[in-house]
């Protein structure tokens, strides 16, 4: 009898020990899976108020309320593999659905466990990703070719997304319209990318801990930290003393040449009365001199001619 | 005598007809087709019943419902900035089992339930008996390891292969081929390996179920357990057929109340429908008295102390 209760005690354990393993090894499995989930391949985008990735892996029940609420459809859930996010959760793809910043955001009110924040209120400060204009070599607009579609269909146009007017060196004569993104504004609902011309998009939304860099934190940028402080706070440079006659000096904001004012006795007298060198140094020109320093050489070869 | 296997169910149909043989099968199968279909009518008509999925979802886009067993994990994986709605979700779905239906998610709700009794069918038509040994708390031990891989993982981790949720997520929104992978996987396992392999021993979300819904009001009762000629039909079908000696004449000679008292019970009622002497049937646990001299005064047991009190 005794015997039998010490065999049954085996037993129990040995069956214990086997159940407790087997479950084991597979959890061991699931969290090796886990850790490789845990980062959305860069062309997938959460919806809009979507927490940090950590923090949503937590909170995502994967109902798909969002999916529902979504009036373009263009959310999907998915599916298992480790080359999509996570299981189950919700994300879309720019290129072929981005989001169209609803004023409302009515994929975020119903999410039933605030995996996505319920305090957005206002779609244009969703972060979705950041849109980057990666393919600096195949977009038409750095090639002097007139687009700017990405720009147009921005939503947030003129802040997210901005022109700037490049000579275009190639014809010498034209300007480049290149877009430039902007991350204080940029949103990542990847309108501009679906929007691209190109057969392959040139501008891509991607994570943003791909898109932006980050400074160093000991970083200070001298001329922010004076416009903060109101003044210089080091020792101001020593203007630059250049080589000129006597008399003369060099103005930094024009790039010209300038005969020194007179003492302030003299200067009511001054037919050229009263203005100061860096405000209008066309008149403070040397006499006979015009404002392009070059001219004064040109003139020379011409004399020795 | 027992009934030989090829011969389960004949009497129940001669005795009872089609209908009576397999009513509570087929309401079953009626529920569950209908809770998915709830849930595409949405997306497809535009009347919003259900909107979601079994993990959580609005009822008539007022009540919230969400999945007790994600919400544990979402817990354990540190995550607590959830919302009011996430409670009361929570609520009504736990209300709703503890109170009522037991652990009847498993046979009324879940899909995979088809999968695993097609399962079932298939070895009984095969006549495949053999069974790899897995012990039933299995699944009490991989409720417990979902909830540690949460903690170590910080995140929902056992929802990344949740069969459960990935089958009735498929049907909602669509099953890639993943997902029938899935479902060839669960079949297989059920198959092959173990009889009621993931549903009975395995699946996490039925331990879970059955710990919400063990004070659960509907039970199966056996009020005609005298009637048992130990054909053996109803432990051939019952999922969990452990449960049911309790109920029957060892727990009559015992003195056990004519109840299936068991929290695994998953309120399937195949037990009731194929017994030809109708033996079993649906009750509330407040109803239907135990026959005198039936529950002993030397009854064992604080359940059957409630159910005393009850009755």
């Amino acid at each position: 009898m005794a015997g039998g209760r010490k065999m049954d005690r085996r037993r129990f354990l040995i069956n214990l020990a086997r159940t407790a393993g087997g479950v084991s090894l597979l959890a061991l499995g699931i969290g090796i899976h886990a850790r490789s989930a845990k980062a959305v391949p860069p062309e997938y985008i959460r919806p809009p108020g979507a927490l940090d990735e950590e923090k949503f892996l937590s909170a995502c029940i994967r109902c798909g309320v969002c999916v529902r609420d979504c009036p373009y459809d263009i959310l999907k859930l998915a599916e298992l593999g480790s080359d999509h996010p996570a299981t189950g959760t919700p994300y879309f793809v720019a290129r072929t659905g981005p989001c169209e910043m609803c004023e409302d955001i009515p994929c975020i009110p119903n999410c039933p466990t605030n995996a996505l924040d319920h305090a957005l209120k206002d779609i244009t400060k969703a972060r979705m990703g950041l849109a980057v204009l990666i393919d600096q070599e195949t977009c038409i607009a750095f090639q002097g070719l007139r687009c700017e579609v990405c720009y147009n269909i921005c939503p947030v146009r003129g802040k997210a997304l901005t022109l700037e007017y490049r000579p275009n060196k190639r014809s010498g004569r034209h300007a480049l319209f290149i877009p430039v993104v902007h991350s204080e504004h940029c949103t990542g609902c990847g309108l501009c990318e679906k929007a691209c011309i190109l057969e392959r998009e040139a501008i891509k939304v991607l994570p943003i801990r791909l898109a932006k860099g980050e400074l160093g934190h000991h970083y200070r940028l001298s001329w922010k930290e004076k416009a903060r402080a109101g003044r210089s706070l080091v020792t101001p440079d020593k203007p630059h003393e250049f080589n000129l006659p006597e008399g003369v000096k060099y103005d930094y904001e024009t790039g010209r040449i300038y005969r020194e004012e007179k003492p302030a006795d003299a200067r009511g007298k001054s037919t050229r009365g009263g203005k100061a060198p860096g405000a209008a140094p066309e008149a403070g020109a040397m006499p006979g001199t015009s404002a392009n320093p070059l001219d004064v050489l040109n003139r020379g070869l011409q004399e020795a001619k | 005598m027992a009934t030989p296997i090829e011969q389960l169910g004949r009497d129940a149909l001669a005795a009872k007809g089609f209908f009576g043989a397999y009513k509570w099968l087929i309401l079953r199968r009626i529920v569950q087709a209908a809770i998915i279909a709830l849930f595409i009518i949405g997306p497809v008509g535009g009347v919003w019943v259900l909107k979601g999925n079994l993990a959580g979802s609005w009822l008539f886009e007022t009540v919230p419902m969400v999945e007790p067993f994600v919400f544990l994990q979402m817990l354990a994986a540190g995550m607590f900035g959830f919302l009011t709605t996430t409670l009361l979700g929570v609520a009504v779905v736990v209300a709703f089992y503890a109170l009522i239906g037991g652990r009847a998610y498993c046979a009324w709700v879940c899909p995979v339930n088809v999968i695993t009794d097609a399962a079932a069918w298939v070895r009984r038509r095969l006549g495949i008996a053999q069974s790899a040994k897995i012990s039933p708390q299995t699944r009490f031990w991989m409720l417990g390891a979902a909830l540690v891989l949460a903690a170590l993982s910080g995140q929902l981790a056992y929802e990344l292969v949740n069969p459960v949720s990935i089958v009735h997520r498929g049907l909602i929104y669509g099953m890639g081929a993943a997902g029938w992978l899935v479902v060839a996987g669960i079949f297989l396992f059920d198959v092959v390996v173990t009889k009621h392999g993931w549903c009975s021993h395995v699946c996490p979300m039925g331990a879970m179920y059955s710990l919400i819904g063990a004070p659960a009001l509907v039970k199966v009762r056996t009020p005609n357990r005298e009637q048992c000629d130990d054909c053996m039909e109803c432990f051939e079908v019952c999922p969990e057929p452990k449960i049911l000696p309790p109920a029957l004449r060892q727990g009559m000679r015992q003195g056990l109340p004519a109840v299936v008292s068991s929290s695994l019970c998953t309120r399937c009622g195949r037990c009731v429908d194929i017994c030809s002497k109708d033996v079993f049937a649906f009750g509330f646990l407040t109803t239907g008295k135990a026959k005198p001299g039936e529950a002993g005064e030397n009854a064992p047991g604080k359940k059957d102390g409630e159910l005393k009190k009850a009755s």
